[in-house]
């Protein structure tokens, strides 16, 4: 176990639709301290309207070294995108 | 199936070891690094050990200026110090998370400061004197402190990158009220304008002194260029800042104690005076004004809370043990 | 009974002297708590006591500039805050001593914040229309400030054996300058008497879910409403206010 209290992120939602956002970290020893702590930290400026915190250990992230199996595969899906399509000349509102 | 579901956030796996010639392709191409990419051992490292002694400045830089919070003339001038030194307990907290996700625990930098291992950046062993030092500290060191950490919001290593995008811009109004109070006081009583000025006075070369030794003399400086966690030289930002601090003197009604400041036509720059690092070094070697007091102050903070933070851990237990006994 | 300045509207129901102990408890308690940046247990509660702090702070300022007004003086927050002696300061005693140790912070925040949130409560719905303007901004702030010391209040009786000893002492530190919290005022818009029961009944029922006692001790005779005070506040307004009065007519 590590020493201090544990890390967590935080997540702002800076105005009323619009989603949360992750902004940074902090420590704190429980999920209530994390929450105030959150806003003395990274709302001091009007930053927020909403907060969310996480326990840092609990993100499941992808693998760096995976990248490529990840993501590169949806790189030749270009009929995926509107651009891909001619559209003839004088063809509105498509 | 990929096993590996990792966590970008205080990593606790250390991220595969990279050749340079693989790094080096790597930054070529994105630019950014980010936790848990590989990356040379000794690129780690010297994050590790930046990253952190800019935290340690951060916090501190809280004490010099928090010397005046008590005793600020105002209560308009109170309340902008307050928040001022609180910001800077922000910065330093932003920027150990940025140590963090390298694999290390904020406990075990702050050991580093307590026992001296990691430094801190040296102005913060001059005391403030007058409460024009609080205006000098804004201002200038502040200002210094700003043209160093601009450059570093594009720094190859995305979370410091992000940290110091935070940072600069809570900084903006470190320097603007430093410049606001020096302005009132150069604008006041004959005493008030004298304390300015000397405030100025012994601020000026050690707030120089924070773009570190001149760029022959610094042998890492090419390493941390190639590795993208420096952008200038030592020498280019010290000049960036005399050119841009030059005019505001002058503003301010305010003469630098360098007698060798002049336009420079041809170069387009002020030139100005050789920095004397003989003092620097004395004071980064421990023996600066303030040091010890810093260092007393820090670690008594800390050694006081060990009681308080134990205490919550404790109670986070309980409650854990709580909810499973319930459920 | 005192009538603002230039208004012919009927004399107030409160005096300026009122005005001047809510004023005061609010910007005692702000420098006691800003020795804390800097000074804290983790660099997150650097944050939340300085915030804490500027709260109380802004609330002094807003009501020292609404006391020299209804003064009628011409005197400003800072003529009010750096150039008046200890017997010419309001504030109750709870506030004005050195608050080093952080369960003393604590167990302080926790009965003055409550203290305040009944308090602001109460002038948020009263007939002064500034008063009420006031608190009824106050009394947002003052809820985080309970919050707080409610978590910490917790934490602390309910951490460690260590922790839960030292909270306790904290609390017994604190008791015997509860009441004067209470004493009745002259000129006073809301009965000081009148938030007795709701605080402490608040008070301890923190008190009581983080496993401590509420302490059974006699109150302190107080007298800061009077200008009587303990010899603590001298020395914090002697620094407090020795810069300011080096320089007479100076402008910061
Ligand atoms: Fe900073
Ligand atoms: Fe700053």
């Amino acid at each position: 176990m590590s020493r201090g209290w544990p890390l967590w992120e935080v997540f702002v939602r800076s105005r009323r639709g619009l989603s949360h956002t992750h902004v940074g970290s902090l420590h704190a020893p429980d999920a209530e301290m994390a929450l105030r702590n959150a806003r003395d930290v990274y709302t001091r400026r009007q930053e927020g309207v909403s907060l969310w915190v996480v326990p840092s250990a609990e993100i499941v992230a992808s693998d760096p070294g995976e990248r490529e199996a990840f993501f590169d595969p949806a790189d030749d899906k270009v009929y995926r995108h509107p651009t891909f399509y001619d559209v003839p000349e004088g063809v509105e509102h498509l | 199936m990929p096993h590996v579901y990792g966590n970008d956030f205080g990593a606790p796996e250390r991220a595969p070891e990279l050749t340079d010639e693989a790094f080096a392709a790597l930054l070529a191409d994105d630019g950014r690094v980010e936790p848990r990419d590989p990356m040379p051992e000794g690129y780690r490292r010297t994050l590790v050990r930046q990253i952190a002694q800019h935290a340690h400045s951060e916090i501190i830089g809280m004490q010099p200026e928090g010397n005046w919070i008590s005793r600020a003339p105002s209560l308009r001038r109170k309340a902008i110090l307050m928040a001022k030194v609180q910001d800077e307990a922000g910065h330093g907290l932003y920027l150990y998370a940025a140590a963090e996700t390298l694999g290390v625990d904020r406990a075990d930098l702050l050991d580093q400061l307590h026992t001296g291992r990691q430094k801190y950046s040296s102005i913060f062993n001059y005391p403030t004197l007058s409460w024009a030092d609080v205006g000098a500290i804004g201002w200038l060191v502040d200002g210094a402190a700003i043209v160093n950490q601009v450059p570093l919001c594009r720094c190859s290593y995305g979370p410091y990158a992000r940290a110091m995008v935070r940072v600069c811009k809570e900084e903006s109004f470190h320097q603007r009220q430093g410049f606001e109070i020096l302005h009132t006081l150069s604008h006041g009583t004959p005493a008030q304008k004298a304390m300015a000025q000397d405030a100025v006075d012994r601020y000026w070369w050690p707030s120089l002194m924070m773009f570190g030794p001149p760029d022959d003399d610094s042998p890492n400086s090419a390493q941390s260029m190639a590795w993208g966690i420096k952008r200038f030289s030592n020498d280019d930002l010290r000049q960036r800042f005399v050119d841009m601090t030059v005019p505001q003197a002058e503003v301010l009604g305010l003469t630098l104690p360098d007698p060798e400041i002049r336009w420079n036509e041809e170069r387009g720059h002020y030139d100005f005076g050789t920095v004397d690092f003989t003092e620097l070094f004395e004071v980064i070697k421990g023996n600066g004004p303030c040091n010890r007091d810093r260092m007393a102050h820090r670690v008594a903070a800390h050694e006081d809370g060990a009681w308080v933070r134990e205490a919550a851990d404790a109670y986070a237990a309980k409650q854990v043990a709580r909810t499973e006994g319930a459920a | 009974m005192i009538t603002p300045p230039g208004s012919s509207t009927p004399p107030l129901p409160f005096s300026s002297d009122y005005v001047l102990g809510l004023a005061d408890d609010a910007l005692v308690s702000a420098q006691r708590m800003s020795w804390w940046i800097s000074r804290a247990p983790e660099l997150e509660e650097d944050l939340a006591l300085a915030n804490i702090g500027l709260d109380q702070l802004g609330q002094a300022r807003t009501l020292l500039t609404y006391a020299g007004a209804l003064e009628g003086a011409g005197r400003t927050e800072d003529d009010l805050a750096y150039l008046r002696d200890d017997r010419e300061f309001r504030n109750v005693w709870l506030v004005e001593r050195p608050q080093t140790d952080f369960g003393v912070t604590i167990a302080r925040l926790l009965v003055f914040a409550t203290y305040q949130a009944e308090l602001y409560a109460a002038l948020a719905a009263s007939s002064d229309a500034t008063l009420a303007g006031v608190a009824g901004k106050a009394v947002k702030e003052v809820a985080y400030h309970l919050d707080h010391a409610r978590l910490w209040t917790l934490r602390l009786g309910d951490g460690t054996e260590v922790s839960h000893e030292r909270m306790q002492a904290a609390l017994d530190a604190e008791w015997p300058y509860v009441d004067e919290l209470f004493t009745p005022v002259e000129g006073a818009l809301v009965d000081p008497a009148s938030l007795r029961d709701a605080v402490l009944g608040r008070v301890a029922a923190v008190v009581r879910e983080a496993t401590l006692e509420v302490p059974d001790v006699a109150p302190t005779v107080g007298g800061g409403r009077r200008g009587l005070h303990t010899e603590h506040l001298g020395h914090l307004l002697a620094e407090m206010q020795h810069l300011h009065r080096s320089h007479p007519g100076a402008t910061w």
